[in-house]
This record gives structure tokens, sequence and C-alpha cells, in this order.
């Protein structure tokens, strides 16, 4: 590819022959350092046959090197099928100077800080006024039902609960079983099998049932809410229905908030009972609590205030995860990949705030001595 | 001029289909070494499937494809690969990846080579982006920043990153203002220019194809219907042909003063 004339009265001559491309750019490096030091070098173009762009710039660039090196490196003899690339990469030079990364400094860090504690501010504003303004449009369409989307409601309220039924139903039953079979194993040394009643009831009552049950809807509607949501203001038609004086907010978001509203609380029921008929078998089976004496139990043993403080959360349950997952259905960008970090994002918040909400409740309890 | 050895692509009974639905059925074409090939023809009647076929994307139901002289259909991966770094294809909406800056994207292809160090490389991704027009401060940036004529750009920089010899190009001025459109017509001209490309041009806008084609290739029927200059088409007494190209928009295209000749 290369032939070199080291002692050519007008300096090094080095003749390039042959293809010279993106793979030879070591070899033409080397090469082209291997003439340098003189004032005057020469590299000669007569017999190639094709050059490439990266070829072409690394000559251009090692011209630029050794000039300031105070070489003067002449390229000649192009022949003219090259010249045009030459010229392109020639008035394109200044686009490939490498520019250094920007290293991570710490007040760039600091900024990131700052920046990240801003946006969970305003993301928590952002939530209490989807509240608002899901209580205004309530308002509204209770003072004027006419504008309400009813048949909205009612394919929401398929959707969010009626579907969701199995799972949840299945679910609670497996807590209830894997409860009575742990409170059997714990509390059968002291002779105490008969508490194990009272601690199904009140763990799945109270807590558990609602809790998870919250947890699983998080997962299989927030995420669905963002989704169908999402997907519509990426093709713009939240914009079209605005231009259609179609209020989204009414026509999307409060249709999906009544339902979860509504369904929430029932599908929190259906655990309740799923879970305790889970409880009831297991016993049965492990501990040979009779159904009947477990229902007995049940009804003498436990206040049904567990319930009334389980089935209180619900509702509150319902309006997280519905705000968080129609909220970010409306951040959704015009990007195919927006829509599946706010998917993502809105069910791990609506998980996460479920949770924490649970938290603050259980103080509030202990509190008031419920 | 017309030997084996100038084709660059030779197509020979290619046949596609989709269950029952057949779109291509014996269908011939060439493309010659160096030239800009326009491949036109309604919605649906395959231009996307035909150039996914050559490239490799798609499995052909029947048919030859020989690209640079070797069949396509059947040949093992490693051989492929050879001859898949000897062209770019540039998709419609640039097809960037969305979680790498425009650098990082046309960095891609180089990464493939070996012994290039990371200066170098991004040296070179920088040079294709100024080639393809884009300013050197967009190089930093995420697809998703940028509007479609940049993000065309940037895929056409990723596309040539390699400095292939045939380009691949669907529609690539759909979804761009007239403006944006014929400053793209400019840059393709002058890139086929400067590194002497092959182009393999798949559009629906008669501007670009008569700023652009040395020849047009007419999809009807499942196969090609006709193949020749832009006068040639002109005589073609086929309903859709004669609608396209005699049709208001095609006289006005045909009026504009930005024939190949007139580089
Ligand atoms: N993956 C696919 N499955 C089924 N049919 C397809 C598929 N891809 C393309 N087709 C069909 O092939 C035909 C040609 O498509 P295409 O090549 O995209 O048309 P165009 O010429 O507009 O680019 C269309 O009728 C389309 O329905
Ligand atoms: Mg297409």
């Amino acid at each position: 590819m290369a032939t070199v004339e080291p002692e050519h009265p007008q300096g090094p001559v080095l003749a390039l022959d042959g293809q010279i491309g993106l793979t030879d750019l070591d070899r033409l490096r080397r090469l082209l350092a291997g003439i340098g030091g003189a004032p005057r070098a020469t590299v000669s173009l007569a017999g190639l046959q094709r050059l490439d762009c990266a070829a072409a710039w690394l000559l251009l660039a090692e011209q630029e090197r050794l000039r300031q090196a105070g070489t003067e490196l002449v390229i000649a003899s192009v022949p003219p099928h090259a010249l045009p690339l030459i010229e392109a990469v020639r008035a394109n030079l200044d686009g490939a100077e490498a520019k250094p990364h920007r290293p991570l400094s710490p007040a760039m860090l600091l900024d990131r800080i700052g920046r990240r504690v801003a946006d969970a501010g305003a993301f928590l504003r952002d939530l209490l006024q989807y509240l608002g303004l899901f209580a205004a449009r309530l308002s509204n369409a209770l003072r004027r039902p006419r504008s309400f989307h009813l048949t909205a409601l009612v394919h929401h309220c398929e959707e969010v609960g009626l579907r969701a039924v199995p799972i949840v139903a299945l679910m609670a039953f497996l807590i209830g079983v894997v409860l009575a079979f742990q409170g059997a194993t714990q509390l059968r040394p002291f002779g105490a099998e008969i508490f194990v009643v009272e601690l199904i009831a009140i763990s799945i009552l109270r807590e558990l049932g609602i809790l998870l049950t919250a947890i699983i809807v998080a997962g299989r509607t927030a995420s669905a809410f963002t989704a169908a949501i999402g997907s519509m203001k990426m093709r713009e038609e939240i914009d079209a229905m605005r231009t259609l004086r179609i209020d989204p907010a009414d026509a999307l978001v409060l249709p999906r908030l009544v339902a979860l509203v509504i369904t929430l609380p029932i599908l929190g029921l259906v655990a309740d009972v799923s879970g305790l008929i889970g409880g009831a078998l297991m016993s049965w089976a492990e501990l040979g609590i009779s159904p009947a004496m477990f229902r007995t139990r049940l009804i003498e043993g436990t206040d049904p205030i567990h319930v009334v403080v389980g089935l209180v959360k619900a509702p509150v349950f319902a309006l997280i995860i519905g705000i968080v997952g129609c909220r970010a259905g409306m951040q959704v960008g015009n990007s195919a990949e927006s829509l599946g970090r706010m998917t993502s994002s809105a069910v791990v918040t609506a998980i996460f705030a479920v949770i924490v909400t649970d938290a603050l409740f259980s103080i509030l309890f202990a509190q008031v001595g419920l | 001029m017309t030997g084996a050895a100038d084709m660059v692509i030779r197509i020979r009974g290619l046949e596609n289909r989709f269950g029952p639905h057949v779109v291509h059925e014996g269908l011939d074409l060439d493309m010659r070494r160096g030239e800009v090939l326009g491949v036109v023809g309604g919605s649906g009647t395959g231009k996307s499937v035909l150039l996914r076929s050559i490239v490799g994307l798609r499995r052909p139901s029947a048919g030859r494809i020989e690209v640079f002289g070797e069949d396509m259909t059947g040949i093992d991966e490693t051989r492929h690969a050879g001859i898949a770094a000897r062209w770019g294809v540039m998709f419609q909406d640039g097809a960037l990846f969305s979680s790498l800056t425009l650098r990082e994207n046309v960095e891609v292809p180089l990464r493939a080579i070996d012994g290039l160090d990371p200066k170098t490389r991004r040296a070179l991704a920088d040079l294709k982006i100024a080639m393809v027009g884009l300013p050197p401060d967009a190089a930093d940036t995420y697809p998703a920043e940028l509007s479609g004529g940049m993000r065309k750009r940037a895929g056409l920089a990723r596309a040539l990153a390699l400095d292939p010899e045939i380009v691949f190009l669907d529609e690539p001025t759909a979804g761009l203002d007239p403006i944006g459109a014929s400053a793209f017509d400019r840059l393709m001209r002058d890139l086929v220019q400067a590194l002497g490309l092959s182009v393999f041009l798949v559009t629906h806008d008669l501007d670009t194809l008569y700023a652009l084609c040395d020849r047009v290739a007419v999809l009807a029927e499942r196969r090609v219907l006709a193949t020749g200059t832009l006068d040639d088409m002109l005589a073609v007494e086929h309903p859709w042909v004669r609608d396209y190209f005699h049709g208001p928009r095609g006289r006005a295209a045909r009026r504009a003063p930005s024939g190949p000749g007139g580089r």
C-alpha cells in the first residue's frame, strides 16, 4: 500500500497506492510519523484507487499537526476521483476536533441534587393540583349529571374492578393460608392454637387485605391508566379533544378516578373474605379448628372496628393510585420512550405512596386509639 | 457499461408473500455502480419490503438477490456481515438509538472496527456529523431533542459512518417541509459526488427524483414495471406511471431547474 523514499532531494516522499481506509489508520499514522521531522515532506496519492473519509481525515489532521511541529506536509498528485472527497472532509474538519469530555464536578453534583429535590416538591404540588381538579370536576358533575361520562365510568369499573377480582381473591386466599400455617407453627408450642383465628382476622382485616389489594391494583391499574392516557397524549388525541371542547379531565381522568374509588373498597372486601376463607381452611387442615368453630370465634373474638379501620383506607389509596397514574399519563411526551418511562415510574410511585400512606394511617389510628 | 461487474445489485425473480398476500412476484431489478436509483410506486406496493429484502432484514419467499456479485439468499452470517459493512441504511425517521447522543449513535458502527482508539472514533463521528450539515453542538444532544429533519441527517451520518459503497434511503424527505426537503436533496447530491456513493432511494417525492436520480424504477403490479431515465418514464403507457409523472406535481417538478444534469 505504500513506498517510502526517505532521501528525495525535496524531503521524504510517501507514495500511497491501492485502497486506504478505516482499517489502515494505525499503519498510515505510523508511516506519516516516519516522514515527519524534515522541514518538508510529501505524500503522493498518484496510485490511489480508493480513499475513504477516515483516511482523508487522518491525512488532513496529520498535515495540521505536522505544520504546528514545523514540517510542511504536501499532499501531491491527488487523483481526480479522490479530490471531491478530500475537499468535503477539509470543509468539515472543524467539526471533527475531538472535544474533551466534561468531567462531573462537585458543583454539578450539587446542582443535580438540588434539581431532584425541587422536582420532588413540584411533583407533590402537582398531585395536590390533580386532587383539586378531581374535586372540582366531581362537584361539577354532581351539579350537572348530564356532563358526566357514565359509559366510561361503567367501562372503567369493569376494567379496574371486575377484572381484578380473580387475582385479588387468589392473592388474599394464599395470604390467609400462609398466615394460618405460620401462626399454627408459632402458636402450637404454647398451646395457643385457637388464637390463630384472631391472628388471621386482625392482620387481614386491618392491614393486609386492603394493603395488598392496593398494591396489586397499583401495579395493574396505575400502569394501565398511564399507558392509555399517555398513548393518547403521544398521538395528540388529548390536544384534539381540547380543540373539540371536550375537557380531558372530564372525559379521561374523572371516570377513572371515580371507578377506582368505587371499586377499590369492594375489592378490599373481596380480599378480606377470601383471606378469611383461606385462613379458615388452613386452620381446619393444620390445627383441626372446624369452620364452625372458626366462625364462632371470629364473631365473638374480633371487633368489627378492624374491618372499618381497614376499608376506610381504601378510597384514599384509590385516589392516590388513580391520580399518580393519570398524572403520569399526562406527562408523557411525544416519544415512545417517555411512555415506557412514565408507565414504570407510575407503578413505582403509586406503590410507594400507598405504603407510605398506610404507615401514616397506622400512626393516626394509634393516636386516636382505634 | 452494463457489464455484470458494474452491477452492485442484481435481483432476479424475487417473490415476497405474507400468507396469501403476494407483494412481489417475478421482480427483476439492476442497480449500477455509482448511480442514484429512484424506486417509486404507490403506497403499499412493497418498496419498503423490497429494501428490507435486499439488506437482509427479510428473507424473500423465492428469487435471487446479488449484491456486489454475491448471492445474498442463503449466505452465511459472517459473509453477510462482511458485505453489510459495505452498505448503509437510513430508515424513515432516522431510527436513532434514543438512549444515545448523536455522536454515540454515529460511533456505534465504528465500534466494530478493531484498533480504532476512542479519540479517533469520536473525531470521525464528529466529521460525519459535520458532513451531513449538522452543527457541532448537536453531537451531544439526544435524538428526542431534535427536529425531524435533523434526526434524518443524523440517521444519514450513522449510515455513512463506515464509508459505505451503497446507501439505502427509505423516503428520506417524507415528513419534511419543502425547504428542509430540498436542503436534504442538495446535501445528498453533494455527498453522492464527494463520496462516490451508489444510492438506492425509495421516495414519493417527485422533486427529490428530479434533483437526484440518474434512473428510476417503477414498482407496480408486484414487479418492476419500468426502469429508465426520467425522460423515459414520460413515455411509459401505464395508468399509474402516467398519472404520477404527468400529473400536476410531476409537471411542476419537471419544470424546476434542478435535474442531475444541472449539477
Ligand atoms: N410484516 C408484514 N406483515 C404483513 N404484511 C406486510 C408486512 N410488511 C408489509 N406488508 C404488506 O406488504 C405491502 C407492502 O408494504 P410496504 O413495502 O411497506 O409498502 P410501501 O411501498 O408503501 O413501502 C403492504 O400491502 C403491506 O400490507
Ligand atoms: Mg414504505
